[in-house]
């Protein structure tokens, strides 16, 4: 890659807390931040998944009241972690038509969608609020960040399920390259912790069912997991290149130093049993990081907790890593976070490059018994990374055969 | 029974704060919601939908363009009670 391209600032709101530093303390102390849902629709509709990770703070009290009203809970996390990224970066100054937002949702603004659908049916088309649509539009909390930072060199939205957020990630790669765009605010959001969300999933044997232990129901590579657990929030991070980063003196967490994205053409949900497409996305990632597969010492995987889905990565991560595997040290962050489906990609691309800045890779909970088939080394207590330079990498991967992949690497 | 208009502005008050922010100490009955307010078109048709909901009128879409102030609309509501 001809520019340098740097990480300068972070945010997150997740089931773990309301911002970076409480989301990770939470996350190195072995915490979960999946718990029992008490809305009365999960007894009204009979749901029967009955857990989530819900965000720990609530939006509505850290935002305004109008920016509650206006804006769907999904972009209301957004503009919470986005604001927090952009603080952390100390609010650089940046030509507008030079800074852009690349801001991913998996579903966009559900409740904001089937709210005004109830509405409707029980009031009429009078009682449809007039900010529906820019509500529930998928680009909404894209949007929110582009015009709080007032970003003028685009604000785009990558929607590919749950590989949304790495995918934004990726993509604000290729803005940065152009030599167009000095900053950009990438990563995702998603707030679809809603019955009929959750219905679907469950309706397709995707989620776990362990209603009576939710905080042991996401476990990733354990014999005993059953599905995914939803959760929700955002994350984002401020990209920069080197070159504009070092001339305002910025704080460099860490050097995104690859991204890319492929496809299976395999099957609308089901990974590609061979994995080829996920493989090929890593190798694109480290091709563009000038790296060899030898070069890696930390993947936070994708890892949701589906019995098919984490032996899938697993193959994929084979065919690429070989024997390399075994000095891999690998965190499945989702066993705290859950599975923030459009908002994971860019909390897992934070933890990855928290561990590579503090040289700690997160440890994975509920791993009481290791699938066999999957024998890799995962951290299950924070585990130190090695001295002298460090390439970690994050995997996403959605619905629609959808693979992405990014590479950092510690900054000296 | 009928709310007095020092009620009604009180009531649109709250509206036009949780809506837009602005204190509802400055929603006052001279007061233009486009040119004082600086209230735009999507926020002026959610107020007017959130007034219908509270006092229970039905402000015609015709009708709208013609609160251009705070006044109006007050009177509007008041009378239309």
């Amino acid at each position: 890659m001809s520019h340098k391209i740097v990480v300068t600032g972070i945010g997150a709101t997740t089931p773990l807390g309301g911002d970076v530093q409480s989301t990770w303390r939470a996350l190195l102390a072995g915490e979960s931040g999946i718990s029992t849902l008490e809305q009365p629709w999960v007894e009204q509709y009979q749901i029967p998944v009955t857990f989530a990770g819900q965000a720990k703070v609530k939006a509505k009290d850290v935002l305004s009241v109008p920016e509650t009203k206006r804006l769907d809970p999904s972009s209301q996390f957004a503009l919470i972690a986005g604001r927090e990224a952009w603080a952390d970066a100390g609010s650089p100054e940046v030509q507008p038509e030079r800074l852009a937002v690349e801001f991913a949702t998996g579903i966009g603004g559900v409740w904001t969608l089937l709210d005004a659908y109830d509405t409707l049916k029980e009031h009429g088309p009078r009682r449809v609020l007039p900010m529906t649509v820019p509500m529930l539009m998928p680009n909404g909390p894209a949007a929110a960040i582009g015009m709080d930072i007032a970003a003028r060199g685009g604000v785009r939205t990558a929607v590919s399920a749950c590989a949304s957020s790495t995918e934004a990630i990726a993509n604000a790669i290729i803005r940065l390259q152009s030599g167009e765009i000095d900053v950009v605010v990438a990563g995702g959001a998603e707030a679809a912790i809603h019955p009929m969300p959750i219905a679907a999933f469950a309706s397709m044997h995707a989620l776990s069912r362990k209603n009576e232990n939710p905080t042991a129901a996401s476990r990733p590579y354990d014999v005993a997991r059953d599905g995914f657990v939803m959760g929700e929030g955002a994350g984002a991070l401020v990209l920069e290149t080197e070159a504009h980063a070092k001339a305002r003196g910025a704080k460099i967490y860490a050097e995104l130093v690859g991204g890319a994205v492929t496809s299976d053409a395999h099957h609308i949900t089901a990974p590609d049993p061979e994995g080829a497409g996920a493989a090929r996305a890593v190798i694109a990632a480290l091709k563009q990081a000038n790296a060899k597969p030898e070069d890696v010492v930390h993947v936070n995987a994708h890892a949701t907790s589906t019995p098919v889905g984490d032996i899938a990565e697993y193959v994929a991560l084979k065919r690429v890593f070989g024997d390399h595997l075994n000095n891999i040290v690998f965190s499945a962050t989702k066993s705290s976070t859950g599975h923030l489906l459009g908002g994971a990609g860019a909390i897992e691309a934070i933890f990855t490059v928290l561990a590579l800045h503090e040289r700690v890779a997160p440890p994975t909970i509920n791993l009481d018994n290791q699938d066999p088939e999957i024998p890799l080394d995962v951290a299950t207590s924070p585990r130190k990374l090695p001295d002298g330079p460090l390439l970690a990498i994050s995997n996403s991967f959605g619905f629609g055969g959808h693979n992405a992949v990014i590479a950092f690497r510690s900054y000296n | 029974m009928a709310l007095s208009q020092a009620e009604v502005l009180a009531g649109l008050a709250e509206i036009v704060n949780e809506e837009t922010g602005i204190d509802t100490s400055s929603v006052q009955l001279e007061k233009s919601f486009v040119d004082d307010l600086d209230i735009d078109s999507i926020s002026m048709l959610t107020i007017v939908m959130n007034a219908e909901g509270k006092f229970g009128v039905t402000i015609p879409e015709d009708e709208v363009a013609n609160l251009k102030t705070v006044g109006d609309a007050v009177s509007f509501i008041t009378n239309a009670q």
